[in-house]
C-alpha cells in the first residue's frame, strides 16, 4: 500500500516540472567566484548581451579562487538543463577538462574566458587577454622609466598564491621578460636567478595580503624600488604599506587589471603603469558567438598567429615611456570596468 | 586459653599516622602537572624558541625592534577576532562567521559614510551596531533555537557574506577616497615611532583590548560565568547562572569585538574592500588553538590567544625573511595547530 502511494506520489512530482521555453536558448557562464568583481562586471557583460539577443543566461560560480568542484558541478547542471554554450573562467585549467569534454560531446559549445584551458583546444574556442603580452608591457614601461637605473633596479614581485595557476605565471613572466630578466622557465613563477629580484611573495590579490607581502619583502631589502603587483586590489595594499614607511614616492608599482578604482589609482599616482583587460567585451564577445552556434551551427575563430581571441589589453599610464604605447588614465577612465 | 597478646601485634605494627602516598612523579608527569595550572606557558615557549631559531637562522634583521612590531602590527587584526573568538571557544561554542561579520561592519562603515554621506562618527557607530546584531542573531539561534555553534555559525557565515557582498554590489572603496571624505574610517591606521619600533592605533587597541578582555574574564562575575558555562553548563545552571544570558552577551560581545576589528581593518588597508577577511575566522581558531585554549571549553587564558597570533606571525615573518616557499609557511602552522592541540589532550590527563 505504502508502495503504491510512493510510486504515484513520485510520479506526480514529475508531473510537476514545468516545461520552461527559453527563448532562443541557454547561455551558461560559471566564473572562478562571484566575489572579485572582475567577474561580476563579466557577468553583468554577459546578461545585458543575453538580454539584447535574447537569451537566457544562467551564472555559476565557484567559491574560491582555485574551486574545480562547483565549477564541474556547474557543467553537469548545464548539461542537463540543455544549455546551448558554455562561458567559463576556469579555476584549475587542467582538472576541469574531462567535464569540459563532456559538454562538447552534448553538442555544446564551450568558450574559456579570461584564462585558457590546457591544453587550449579542450575548447571550442577562448576569449581572453593575453596576460604574458599584459605583464610584458607593463614591464616594458618599467623599466624604460627606470631607464640607466634599471640595471640596478631592486625588483619585488607580489603574485596571486603558491599554486602556480597560469594567469599569475603568465603575468609574472611576462613582466619579468619585459624587465629584460631571463626567465629560465617561463611556465615557473621564482625560479629565476637575477640578482634584481627581491623575492616573490603571495597576496591573495587583496589589499591585506598586498600590504602584507610588501612588508615582508621590503624587511628582505629596504632598497626595493619596483613593484610587481598580480592586480590594483594586491597594488593598492602595497602601496598603503610603502605609505606607512614614507617610501611611497622612491617605488614604481605596476599592475594589471583596468578596473575603475585601479585607474582611478594612477591618475592619483597610486600606480605607476597598469595594463587594462576587457572583461565586458570577453563576455558579451562569448555570448555572441554562443548565440551564433545556436542559429547556425558555426564556430567562432580565433585570432591570427594565436590560439585564441584576443580581446586585447592596453597600457594605462600617465607618465608615457619611449616604446611602449600607452593612453592615459583620463582615457582609460572611460573604458574601465567596475 | 592463652592470653591473646593483642599489645604485642600492635608493638609490631607501623607507628606512623595515617598519611597520603607521596607520588614520585616523573619528569614528564610534572610538567603534566605544571601545564595543566599554566596553560598559557606551552605557546610562550614555543614563541621564544621561534624567536631564538630565526634569529639563528636570518640574523639581526629579525630581532630589529622594527621587523618585531611590524609582525605585531601583521597580527592585528587576527588578534582582535582572536578576542571574540576566544571569548566563544570558552564556552565551548566556535563562530565560524566572525571574517563575515568584519567585512560587512567595514562595508557598512565605508559605504553609509562615502556613498550615503552620513558623518564618519556616525558611520562607525552604524557598523557597530550591525556588528551587535549579527552577534545577537548567532546568539538567539544558538540559545533560544539549542543550535549547534558550529552549524549556526557555518550558516550565518554564508549569509552575512553574502548580504555583504550585495549591500557593497562587490565595489571597493579606494583608499584615497575616504582619506578625503571620511578620514576617521581611518583612524587605527595613525602610526608613530618610538626607538625604531613602529605602532599604529590599531596595535594600542588591540593590547587595550586584551588587557580589557583578561579583567573581565578574571575579575569579574560575568567573566567567572563564561568560565562556568565552558566548563559545565549544567553544574552553572545548579548553580544558579543563567547560562543562556551569558552565551547571548558573549556572541554579542563577539560581534561587537568584530566591527572594531573591522573598523582597524579600514586603518590598515586604507580601503573598504568586500573580499577581506576570507580566512580570518579560521586564522581567528588558529591562534585561539595554538594559544592553549581548550576547544572543549572552560579553560585557558585570554593572553594565550594573543600567544598564539604572536607565533603564527613569527613563523610567517620568519620563513618570509629566511625565503623559504610559501608552501612551507602552511605546512609549519599546520604542524603548529597539532602539536598545540596534543598538548592540550595531554594535559587533561592530569
Amino acid at each position: 500500500m505504502f508502495k503504491k502511494t510512493s510510486i504515484a506520489f513520485a510520479l506526480s512530482l514529475s508531473l510537476l516540472v514545468p516545461a520552461v521555453s527559453h527563448a532562443d536558448g541557454i547561455v551558461g557562464l560559471v566564473t572562478k567566484t562571484n566575489t572579485n568583481p572582475f567577474f561580476v562586471k563579466m557577468k553583468e557583460g554577459a546578461e545585458a548581451k543575453a538580454k539584447e539577443l535574447g537569451m537566457t543566461l544562467q551564472s555559476f560560480a565557484g567559491k574560491v579562487d582555485g574551486d574545480n568542484d562547483s565549477q564541474v558541478q556547474a557543467i553537469e547542471n548545464l548539461i542537463s538543463a540543455g544549455a546551448k554554450g558554455i562561458l567559463i573562467t576556469p579555476n584549475d585549467s587542467k582538472a576541469i577538462v574531462p567535464a569540459i569534454e563532456k559538454a562538447r560531446k552534448a553538442g555544446i559549445l564551450v568558450i574559456a574566458l579570461d584564462t585558457p584551458l590546457d591544453p587550449a583546444n579542450a575548447a571550442d574556442a577562448t576569449f581572453a587577454t593575453d596576460n604574458f603580452k599584459a605583464g610584458e608591457l607593463i614591464g616594458q614601461w618599467a623599466a624604460a622609466t627606470l631607464g640607466d637605473k634599471a640595471k640596478d633596479a631592486k625588483i619585488a614581485l607580489l603574485d596571486l598564491n603558491a599554486n602556480q595557476i597560469s594567469v599569475d605565471v603568465a603575468r609574472d613572466q611576462g613582466f619579468l621578460k619585459g624587465f629584460g630578466i631571463d626567465l629560465k622557465d617561463a611556465k615557473k613563477m621564482g625560479d629565476e636567478d637575477d640578482k634584481r629580484i627581491v623575492g616573490n611573495d603571495v597576496t591573495q590579490g587583496s589589499e591585506e595580503g598586498g600590504r602584507k607581502a610588501m612588508e615582508n619583502l621590503m624587511q628582505k631589502d629596504s632598497g626595493v624600488n619596483v613593484v610587481y603587483t598580480i592586480n590594483e586590489p594586491a597594488a593598492a595594499g602595497a602601496y598603503e604599506a610603502l605609505k606607512a614607511v614614507g617610501k611611497e614616492k622612491d617605488v614604481l608599482i605596476v599592475s594589471v587589471d583596468g578596473g575603475c578604482p585601479g585607474v582611478k589609482n594612477v591618475k592619483d599616482s597610486v600606480i605607476g603603469a597598469t595594463s587594462m583587460q576587457f572583461p565586458l567585451l570577453m563576455a558579451s564577445k562569448g555570448v555572441e558567438a554562443v548565440a551564433e552556434f545556436a542559429k547556425s551551427g558555426t564556430k567562432p575563430k580565433n585570432t591570427d598567429g594565436l590560439d585564441f581571441v584576443n580581446t586585447g589589453v592596453e597600457l594605462i599610464t600617465d607618465k608615457p615611456a619611449a616604446g611602449a604605447t600607452s593612453i592615459t588614465s583620463e582615457e582609460g577612465l572611460k573604458k574601465c570596468w567596475g | 586459653m592463652a592470653t591473646d597478646d593483642f599489645e604485642a601485634v600492635a608493638a609490631k605494627a607501623g607507628g606512623t599516622v595515617a598519611s597520603f602516598e607521596v607520588e614520585k612523579l616523573s619528569l614528564g608527569e610534572r610538567l603534566q602537572r605544571f601545564l595543566h595550572n599554566y596553560p598559557t606557558a606551552a605557546p610562550i615557549f614555543v614563541l621564544l624558541l621561534a624567536i631564538l631559531a630565526f634569529y639563528l637562522i636570518v640574523g639581526e634583521k629579525f630581532l630589529a625592534p622594527f621587523n618585531l612590531s611590524l609582525v605585531l602590527q601583521q597580527v592585528t587584526i587576527i588578534g582582535i577576532i582572536g578576542v571574540a573568538q576566544t571569548l566563544v571557544v570558552l564556552t565551548a561554542g566556535i563562530d565560524l562567521s566572525v571574517g563575515a561579520v568584519m567585512v560587512l561592519c567595514s562595508v557598512v562603515m565605508g559605504r553609509t559614510a562615502i556613498e550615503m554621506g552620513l558623518p564618519s562618527g556616525m558611520a562607525i557607530m552604524l557598523g557597530f551596531v550591525v556588528g551587535a546584531l549579527c552577534g545577537a542573531i548567532n546568539g538567539f539561534l544558538i540559545t533560544r533555537l539549542r543550535l549547534p555553534p558550529f552549524i549556526t555559525t557555518l550558516g550565518t557565515w554564508s549569509i552575512f557574506f553574502a548580504i555583504n557582498l550585495w549591500y557593497s554590489q562587490s565595489e571597493t572603496i579606494r583608499s584615497q577616497d575616504i582619506a578625503e571624505q571620511a578620514s576617521l574610517l581611518q583612524f587605527m591606521g595613525i602610526s608613530f615611532e618610538i626607538w625604531g619600533a613602529r605602532f599604529t592605533l590599531g596595535t594600542i587597541t588591540l593590547i587595550l583590548l586584551f588587557i580589557g578582555m583578561w579583567y573581565a574574564l578574571n575579575h569579574t562575575p560575568w567573566g567567572r560565568h563564561v568560565y562556568a558555562t565552558g566548563d559545565d553548563p549544567q553544574a552553572a545552571q545548579l548553580a544558579g547562572i543563567d547560562t543562556n544570558k551569558v552565551l547571548l552577551s558573549v556572541y554579542i560581545v563577539a560581534g561587537v569585538i568584530c566591527a572594531l576589528a573591522a573598523w582597524t581593518l579600514i586603518g590598515r588597508v586604507g580601503s573598504v574592500s568586500p573580499q577581506a577577511g576570507q580566512t580570518a575566522n579560521l586564522d581567528s581558531i588558529t591562534a585561539v588553538v595554538i594559544g592553549g585554549t581548550s576547544l572543549f571549553g572552560g579553560r585557558g587564558a585570554i593572553f594565550g590567544t594573543l600567544i598564539g597570533a604572536l607565533v603564527v606571525g613569527i613563523f610567517q615573518n620568519g620563513l618570509a625573511l629566511a625565503g623559504v616557499d610559501v608552501l612551507w609557511q602552511q605546512f609549519a602552522i599546520g604542524l603548529l595547530i597539532i602539536l598545540a592541540v596534543a598538548t592540550d589532550q595531554w594535559i587533561r590527563r592530569v
